[in-house]
């Protein structure tokens, strides 16, 4: 990759967001990427709007913020219908079924999937949405190396939890095969 | 269940398992190696934020002691002194407010330490009559500023360049300011350390500018070398304790600097002082302490001025912007190169005292100058001052109060509207 890769993760505030903007970026940084990583967020630290930019590219990276994006995650209803017109007619566009329910605009490559009912049903808790929806992202967009993911998971959230994150993990990236030709 | 909407174009699969990192041919393991050398003795690259850049620029410029109110979206750079300060034997107190703090790093710094203190808008205001004093009393510290929407406490999240004619003019009393601008995570890192620099060497409050952006922002960064890091501690006196000055001078107008125990003898106050520091209201010292303050800056403004010129050589166009804007101005500028318009920028790493000659210089040769930035009207009142050749049409400005940041297409736009 040289061209600069915009990629922008929305939601609400607690959805972990940031977190997961911060472990992309690191593992850009383990690829040998150059790579910037913004936010924008309410001063509640639950609820609200939510975002993290996440810019991968070979050359310097002037601009820090996504202002078209490669890819598009949205888990809320509002993220999406807020953000959805600026994905470039190309990009990648990634929503959380659970929440978003209309969808004005298809992309080309839409992915919708329910990530926070089965990070509920199949790894017990919803706060592993955000590494379960960003490692399928990396799956399907091939942004990032698998190997380059787990290792910055491992490195950017709290030791108890680095198990529970790594399954979140796995299943993304099962749940992208199966879209795999 | 798994839908989806839209058949999904081919794109280039990853290995199933990543290859094992096993043993390489040999030319490759020589260069690997040399390689491996070569990073254990640079750093490597991480991804570092830029509040943290300013918490571990302070640790490496010797910083040992820091009193704050932590503040949106200042907090983080507390956060990490206070866990990395007391690990290497220095001091981190949490104060009442930020009047407290500021005169906090006062106090420390004239017993010897190096003392810094984080803060965003709403406590800058409050810091400013200490600033004031650490500038009278010509008491080394820092404080850095990471400036978000105001007036008052505006919005703590989102951005604003509001705080630039502050950072000058903030307190009473007239008195000159060293104010540093970075619009990078490294160079946040970089900049901390000078600021730290100035301060000892000059004997001043130096202030950091920081943008609400930078400071949460976080970057893929290769910090220098820690054998490469210059560091500038404060002059000590080496004359017997009864010649001592507080306020003595050399031709650069820099004085030594005497810590409280070190069996030397002086007065610090805020009133207009001698040179012991003892107050006075003869009119003939009033003029050599304010003269001291105001030579201090100006004879060595060749030191203390830092300026980026970025594609200016055949430039008809000039982008002055400081910051994380200049940031988007450098995008606007590939864009707009791409196209074949000649456009460049002049982005000051030290925005006070102002970069009068080198802006004054380099802006002579354009047609056009475009200042943006994220607040009503500040920097464009320097560069009319230095642009008395232009007519007004030709000296334009692009102004954002919304807590949203100037992007590449606004400047693209302005840059299209001059040609």
């Amino acid at each position: 990759m040289t061209q600069r890769y915009e990629i922008r993760l929305s939601g609400s505030g607690g959805q972990g967001l940031i977190l997961a903007g911060i472990i992309l970026a690191r593992a850009a940084v383990l690829d040998d990427h150059k790579v910037t990583q913004t936010q924008s967020y309410g001063p509640e630290s639950r609820g609200g709007y939510s975002r993290a930019d996440v810019i991968i590219s070979d050359r310097e990276i002037y601009f820090p913020e996504a202002t078209n994006f490669n890819c598009l995650l949205a888990l809320t209803q509002e993220a999406c219908d807020k953000y959805l017109f600026d994905l470039r007619d190309t990009g990648t566009l990634i929503i959380d079924t659970t929440y978003v329910k209309n969808l004005a605009l298809a992309a080309d490559n839409t992915y919708e999937l329910p990530f926070t009912e089965i990070a509920q049903n199949d790894l017990g808790s919803a706060i592993t949405t955000n590494v379960l929806s960003l490692a399928f992202l990396v799956k399907v967009t091939d942004i990032v190396s698998d190997k380059s993911l787990e290792a910055s998971i491992a490195r950017s959230v709290k030791p108890a939890f680095i198990d529970l994150n790594l399954k979140a993990m796995r299943l993304g990236f099962k749940l992208a095969e199966s879209y795999r030709n | 269940m798994l839908k989806t909407t839209a058949s999904k174009s081919t794109k280039a699969k990853t290995p199933k398992t990543p290859t094992p990192a096993g043993p390489k041919p040999s030319a490759q393991r020589t260069k690997s190696k040399l390689n491996e050398l070569q990073r254990d003795l640079e750093r490597k690259t991480i991804i570092m934020q830029g509040n943290e850049a300013v918490a571990y620029g302070a640790l490496d410029a010797g910083v040992n002691f820091f009193a704050g109110y932590p503040i949106t979206p200042s907090t983080e750079v507390a956060e990490i002194l206070s866990a990395e300060l007391p690990k290497r034997g220095g001091t981190f107190i949490q104060m009442e407010d930020e009047i407290a703090s500021i005169c906090a790093i006062i106090g420390a710094s004239l017993t010897g330490a190096k003392s810094l203190t984080a803060t965003s808008g709403p406590g800058f205001s409050l810091m400013q009559e200490g600033i004031g004093f650490a500038k009278i009393t010509e008491t080394p510290c820092v404080v850095v500023d990471v400036q978000r929407m105001g007036p008052s406490t505006g919005m703590p999240t989102s951005p604003a360049q509001g705080d630039i004619m502050q950072a000058k003019w903030g307190s009473h009393g007239d008195s000159p300011a060293i104010v540093l601008y970075p619009d990078s995570v490294k160079e946040s890192y970089e900049l901390t350390i000078r600021a730290v620099n100035l301060a000892e060497k000059y004997r001043t409050c130096v202030i950091l500018l920081l943008d609400e952006v930078l400071g949460h922002m976080r970057e893929s960064v290769r910090l220098p070398d820690m054998a490469t890091v210059r560091v500038i501690n404060r002059i000590k006196p080496t004359v017997p304790p009864h010649w001592y000055k507080h306020y003595d001078e050399n031709q650069k107008y820099l004085s030594p600097l005497a810590s409280f125990g070190d069996g030397y003898r002086f007065h610090v106050s805020g009133l207009t002082h001698d040179v012991h520091g003892f107050p006075t209201s003869k009119s003939g010292e009033a003029a050599e302490m304010m003269e001291r303050l105001r030579k201090k800056i100006s004879y060595n403004i060749r030191d203390l001025v830092q300026i980026e010129s970025y594609e200016m050589d055949d430039a008809k166009i000039a982008i002055f912007a400081a910051g994380i804007t200049a940031r988007a101005a450098k995008e606007a500028i590939v864009m707009a190169r791409y196209e074949g318009i000649k456009v460049g920028l002049l982005r000051p790493l030290t925005i006070w005292p102002f970069p009068d000659d080198a802006v004054r210089k380099m802006l002579r040769a354009v047609d056009t100058v475009i200042v943006p930035e994220l607040n009503q009207g500040q920097l464009i009142h320097e560069i009319r001052r230095l642009t008395k050749d232009k007519s007004d049409s030709d000296v334009l400005t692009i102004q954002r109060v919304n807590g949203q940041l100037i992007t590449p297409n606004d400047i693209l736009h302005k840059i299209k509207e001059v040609i």
